[in-house]
């Protein structure tokens, strides 16, 4: 484990953003946090977490994937997918991280996508352990222990040093590059401060929540619950949970015409909209009811079903904030039986 | 530049043959630039067809394995896609990307079966790239019977591939008929479903049904009356699409992604599915 000063962390991200480009939470001028490339002056938030998830960089909300030529009859297909840059994210929080676990899973399953599988190659992962989780957390409901995130470096910020902690070969040569402005040290203050974190942790709000009713092979038991009506009611189907959800990966693929050729595109979509299934002889989901469940369902039983048990939710709260009428993940799984006396 | 494989990204497919089967669909002949198939395939797998500037749709691949020359796709327009492709001419470029999706096990489970495929309107094309297979390695399977149906005689897609070939085969029945009486058809009227209860097919089969899902669902109701179990239905579903490769998000039912987990299921298969398809 290595430390620097906090007075002294601007030289070491100045020394990283030598290397690759890196990206960190800023406060934005609503004073919410944003992932923004560092420049000389770029202050590190202090907010517990960015109102985006780090999922940007790596599956972007919107993104090239090829280009048409079409002449008379004939057609070409031009490959436009560039070998990405290395970069790093700095300040990913725990719930964050494991939220790549979960996109890993679907973009790099054969066929892997290599649009994905690029970026995932070329960028580093600097997590920040969280010192005060906030009353929307509840990543440990998911096994996710907040004061020690994963990542290709683990950092831990106390009142007056930033720790740094390598866990991966992309993590270790990064740190060898910063290793003139840090220094050797135990890991003895980290440790003391994870006690501190777990701590806390017991004594939130969410910290009853449990998965002890989803999980594969719940479909039958769960997807006739009379509840899915009464949580679905007010749902606007306006799609903000998913895009801010940083494991939400559904995507639409569009072409567009440039007039001098043919742009076809990826971009986000959600499984919360009506025309998302829509086909000539009608819907499969015909109301929010069946949109708003299959979210939840997807989350909770269909994607740990075909990935070891794995849940497709990491806690991050960033839906319990975001959704205009209030409806979110923790009240379906508290209807719906998880949680513990 | 980013050299790993990329499956959203298609190949050139060629038209090279366009026959018009009935009023809104066409078959449509398919090779690359160089004159080969584009990949190979199993029955029952599909292809994302596309028009760039237009879009990109799933069909599936309706010629058999068994053709070495070229792929075959029977196409209903109903909407961007497919009607661009209807106005399509021989030498028309278009792109094409797969194979996609779990095929009918036609070398396992189907292997020295008696076989019985039912089949309404467009729902035809999947089948008979099975039907073709069958009837290539005919000694493999035993008797095959294929009821299609449709709402008039203009409708029934191949219908002179039904007439010339696959009526002249030994072992084989076809069991043709149409929804409403029409000038110049004495063969039967009335829908599948009921034709199917009507022909009261012993249960020594193996059955495949394809087409609207109101008659693969009544259809499915009338072979389990005559006594059929579920493990011997295959079906397929239809639902929207846009990677075909699990990743969209868009295809599932319960845990299954119809891209990759069917379009082929066994009928007691879907019985463990949530009712959403
Ligand atoms: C596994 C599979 C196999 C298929 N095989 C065949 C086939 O062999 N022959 C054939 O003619 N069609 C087949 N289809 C249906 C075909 O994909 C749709 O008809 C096609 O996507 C419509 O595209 P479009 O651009 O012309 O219509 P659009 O302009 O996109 O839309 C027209 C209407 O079709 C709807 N639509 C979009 N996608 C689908 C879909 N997947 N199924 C039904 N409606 C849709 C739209 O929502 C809209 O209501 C298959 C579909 C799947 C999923
Ligand atoms: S469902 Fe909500 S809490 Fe769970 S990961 Fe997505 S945004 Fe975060
Ligand atoms: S749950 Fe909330 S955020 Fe999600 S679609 Fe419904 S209204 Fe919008
Ligand atoms: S078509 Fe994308 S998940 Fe099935």
């Amino acid at each position: 484990m290595r430390k620097c000063s906090l007075d002294s962390l601007n030289s070491v991200f100045a020394k990283i953003a030598e290397a690759m480009a890196l990206y960190l939470p800023v406060d934005g001028s609503d004073g919410r946090a944003v992932f923004s490339k560092w420049e000389d002056g770029s202050v590190l938030s202090n907010a517990l977490n960015t109102v985006r998830s780090p999922k940007d960089f790596f599956f972007p909300q919107s993104e090239d994937l090829m280009r048409f030529k079409t002449e008379g009859k004939n057609i070409e297909i031009i490959d436009i997918r560039p070998e990405s840059e290395d970069f790093a994210v700095f300040g990913v929080r725990a719930c964050d991280v494991k939220s790549f676990d979960i996109l890993d899973r679907v973009f790099l399953t054969e066929p892997c996508d290599s649009y994905y599988a690029s970026r995932r190659e070329h960028g580093v992962i600097i997590s920040l352990a969280c010192t005060r989780p906030s009353e929307t957390c509840f990543c440990q409901a998911f096994g996710i222990d907040p004061s020690t995130p994963a990542g290709d470096i683990s950092c831990f910020k106390t009142d007056n040093e930033m720790y740094w902690q390598a866990n991966t070969e992309k993590g270790e040569a990064l740190l060898k590059a910063i290793e003139s402005l840090t220094e050797e040290c135990t890991d003895e203050a980290v440790n003391e401060q994870k006690e501190k974190i777990r701590a806390i942790m017991k004594k939130l709000p969410l910290a009853s929540l449990t998965t002890n009713s989803f999980g594969g092979g719940k479909t039958t038991e769960l997807f006739d619950r009379p509840e899915w009506a009464e949580l679905s009611e007010a749902c606007l189907g306006c799609g903000t949970c998913t895009f801010v959800c940083p494991t939400c990966q559904c995507y639409d693929i569009k072409d567009f015409n440039t007039g001098n050729g043919v742009i076809r595109y990826r971009c986000w979509d959600s499984c919360m909209y009506s025309e998302f299934t829509r086909m000539a002889h009608g819907n499969n989901r015909i109301s929010q009811k069946e949109r708003f469940r299959q979210r939840f369902m997807h989350k909770l039983v269909y994607y740990p079903e075909n990935n070891d048990g794995l849940f497709s939710c990491v806690g991050c709260g960033r839906c319990l904030s975001r959704c205009p009428i209030s409806m979110n993940i923790v009240k379906v799984m508290k209807k719906l039986g998880g949680e513990s006396k | 530049m980013n050299n790993r494989e990329e499956t959203l990204i298609p190949k050139i497919g060629v038209i090279t043959d366009v026959r018009i089967d009935t009023p809104d669909i066409k078959t449509f002949r398919v090779v690359t630039p160089d004159g080969k198939k584009a990949f190979d395939h199993r029955p029952g797998q599909c292809a994302m067809l596309s028009v760039p500037g237009v879009g990109e749709a799933m069909f599936s691949i309706t010629s058999s394995p068994t053709n070495e020359e070229y792929m075959e796709f029977s196409i209903k327009k109903c909407g961007c896609v497919t009607d661009w492709l209807h106005q399509a001419e021989v030498g028309q470029q278009i792109t094409i990307r797969g194979p996609y999706g779990k095929p009918f096990p036609v070398d396992d489970e189907f292997a020295g079966k008696n076989m019985l495929f039912i089949a309404g309107g467009v729902g035809l094309a999947p089948l008979r790239s099975v039907i073709n297979y069958c009837r290539h390695y005919r000694d493999r399977y035993g008797k095959i019977d294929i009821v299609y149906g449709s709402r008039s005689k203009d409708d029934l897609l191949d219908y002179k591939e039904i007439i010339d070939e696959w009526m002249t085969d030994a072992g084989v029945d076809v069991h043709l008929t149409i929804d409403r009486e029409q000038e110049g058809w004495d063969g039967h009227v009335g829908f599948v479903p009921n034709y199917v209860k009507e022909l009261g097919f012993d249960t020594d089969k193996t059955a495949v049904l394809c087409g609207p899902p109101i008659m693969i669902k009544f259809t499915l109701d009338g072979l389990v009356s005559l006594g059929f179990d579920k493990t011997q239905i295959y079906t397929t579903l239809e639902l929207r699409m846009k990677c075909g490769v699990g990743k969209c998000g868009r295809c599932n039912v319960g845990a299954k992604y119809v891209c990759k987990d069917g379009p082929v299921f066994r009928c007691d298969e879907l019985d463990e599915l949530p009712d959403e398809y």
